[in-house]
């Protein structure tokens, strides 16, 4: 199962070591941990609050993780996203991805993590000093999303 | 037809729901269609749409466009830009 949504803190080294058991054929693990901050925007972040929209979550998870597999030549996949509330310090999201060579893992990791930013279906809610707000989407965002849609963006050549 | 029309974060909050089992009229064939006869029905419709911007929509649970086109029974959600990760 490459993809999991779930309120449980993991561990990423553990998942790691799941990922790769018994598989010879991996030269490289590259991974990524979202974490919460304290400072948001400018204010103190108090709590922070995930939702989403079970089941579009993950066909939309699983779906990108397809995506990656079509771009790169990649052994393993896998995406745990946490919701619920959370507070700085905690981690939010992992992304392990296992390949022959490091180049491939490298680049699916951060392809995986800028289209989860940008097309899975997760909304951010801050407890701050001033209220609670939704958090904005950035624009950066979308346009670490749409490099990837020029051909040599990190592709295999 | 008959549509199960679901709201997610801001939009949840400011229109006081989180779902909705809908009759529409004929009239509505596509995404754009429902948005703007949800917003034709006043309050909170009108506000909610009106003041958050950029909502995107899904269609039985994949990302859509105002020009997917609705079938009888189909899941509809509308939400703000997602903020993940």
């Amino acid at each position: 199962m490459p993809v999991r949504v779930q309120t449980e803190d993991f561990d990423a080294g553990a998942e790691i070591a799941r990922l790769r058991a018994g598989d010879p054929r991996v030269g490289a693990v590259a991974s990524f941990i979202g974490v919460a901050r304290d400072i948001n925007d400018g204010s103190a972040v108090a709590t922070l609050t995930l939702e989403h929209y079970p089941g579009m979550t993950e066909a939309a998870l699983e779906d990108i993780c397809a995506q990656a597999r079509s771009r790169w030549n990649l052994l393993d996949l896998l995406v745990v996203h946490r919701v619920g509330e959370m507070k700085p310090l905690d981690q939010i999201v992992l992304v392990v991805v296992t390949s022959a060579h490091r180049g491939e893992a490298f680049a699916a990791c951060e392809f995986v993590m800028d289209y989860l930013k940008t097309e899975a279906p997760f909304w951010k809610k801050e407890v701050t000093p001033q209220g609670t707000r939704w958090v904005d989407a950035r624009e950066t965002d979308d346009a670490a999303r749409d490099r990837w849609a020029q051909p040599a963006a990190g592709q295999r050549a | 037809m008959k549509l199960d029309v679901l709201y997610f974060a801001r939009l949840r909050e400011a229109l006081g729901r989180d779902r909705e089992s809908l009759e529409v009229p004929p009239q509505v064939r596509t995404v754009a269609d429902l948005r703007a006869w949800l917003i034709t029905r006043g309050e909170p419709y009108a506000v909610a749409f009106g003041e958050i911007r950029r909502i995107r929509a899904a269609v039985n649970q994949s990302m859509a466009t105002d020009d997917t086109a609705l079938i009888d029974g189909a899941e509809v959600a509308f939400f703000p830009p997602v903020t993940g990760g």
